[in-house]
């Protein structure tokens, strides 16, 4: 069976934009993501530079998976976050349900001020992804659905 | 899972190469990748082993154009396919759109070939899913080697439920876009459905 698919509208992502800009600022982040469990970027703020967010998004998510894997062998039920200590960039990685917070900061900033601001701006992310999914569903079942409108010509063209 | 944003107008799908150990799952991403428009692709990512066997999984995304003002990208991954890798195999299943089963065709994998079959419906169960009603492609790999086994009796034993069947020399490409082209339509028109 399918899962429901996670729809993400112009006003959730908007909202999550404004949460990931301000946390941004406040723990002088270099770039602050948020990615799906299953690897999907969702939205990012901040200084990318020639980070390839597709990937990056896809390690991160591979390297929670990993580690909340070796959690539960060790007997805990998971890491709710993951910090990694660079020389010069550092990445801190925070489980939002479904999601992951991923914070990229440098010597501006110190993992303490990182971990205390991600978990404020966890709890509004969090409040926003709960009515994504419910929106998710909605939409699901509203007959407005546009990919019910999608014609075998539309798959076959992708493959011209 | 897809994942569906109206903001950057996108839909996201996951597809895993599933198989036995140096069956060319990785062999066909290279191909794929090699192949593809540099603007249609990402970086393929390979968490490799200092032998070049997958450790953890190769990911590459691409896009493939653009549905009713919708780009569709497809995130695609392998599994590492030696045996004590099972649990790293259970993790890429998450949240999987779409799978697609490369064999081994040599007449020595055949075991190996079943072996990770059973594999793969376990581990999908483990996660939620029926391999029954998720959009599944079976690929008949190294079809150039001398000690093949022929297709109609490799199909009749790992075909499970009339999916696609493509003969493929993943290598030099031959049957790598057919196998893709099969499972991604079939992930669009179950979106479709869903």
């Amino acid at each position: 069976m399918m899962e429901t698919a996670i729809i993400i509208q112009e006003h959730h992502f908007r909202r999550i934009k404004t949460v990931l800009e301000r946390l941004c600022v406040e723990c002088a982040a270099r770039v602050v993501f948020l990615v799906d469990r299953d690897g999907q970027p969702i939205a990012f703020h901040g200084e990318v530079g020639n980070i390839d967010t597709t990937s990056f998004a896809s390690l991160a998510a591979g390297n929670v998976a990993a580690t909340n894997s070796m959690a539960k062998l060790i007997g805990e039920d998971g890491f709710p976050s993951v910090v990694h200590e660079g020389e010069r960039e550092s990445i801190f990685i925070s489980v939002i349900g479904r999601s992951l917070l991923v914070v990229v900061f440098d010597e501006r900033s110190t993992v303490g001020l990182v971990k205390l601001r991600s978990k404020k701006a966890s709890h509004e992310i969090s409040a926003i992804l709960d009515e994504v999914g419910r929106d998710s569903l909605a939409m699901k079942s509203s007959e407005k659905m546009f990919f019910e409108d999608i014609t075998d010509d539309d798959i076959e063209s992708l493959f011209r | 899972m897809t994942f569906i944003n109206y903001a950057s107008r996108e839909i996201n799908c996951k597809i895993v190469y599933y198989g036995p150990g140096l069956c060319g799952k990785t062999t066909n991403l290279q191909y794929i990748y090699d192949s593809t428009a540099p603007q249609a692709k990402g970086k393929l990512i390979s968490l490799a082993t200092e032998t070049d066997r997958t450790l953890f999984f190769d990911f590459m995304p691409l896009e493939l154009g653009t549905v009713r003002g919708f780009k569709t990208r497809f995130h695609l991954y392998t599994v590492p396919g030696q045996v004590y890798y099972d649990a790293s195999r259970k993790l890429i299943l998450k949240g999987v759109d779409g799978v697609v089963f490369v064999a081994d065709s040599q007449e020595e994998r055949m075991d190996a070939n079943l072996e990770s079959l059973a594999n793969l419906e376990e581990n999908l169960e483990s996660q939620g899913y029926n391999l029954k009603d998720l959009p599944y492609v079976l690929q008949l790999n190294k079809r150039d080697l001398p000690n093949i086994i022929p297709s109609q009796e490799l199909t009749s034993e790992l075909q499970r439920k009339g999916e696609p069947v493509y003969e493929a020399v993943a290598a030099s490409g031959s049957g790598v876009f057919d196998t893709l082209k099969a499972v991604a339509k079939q992930v669009l028109t179950e979106l479709r459905k869903s």
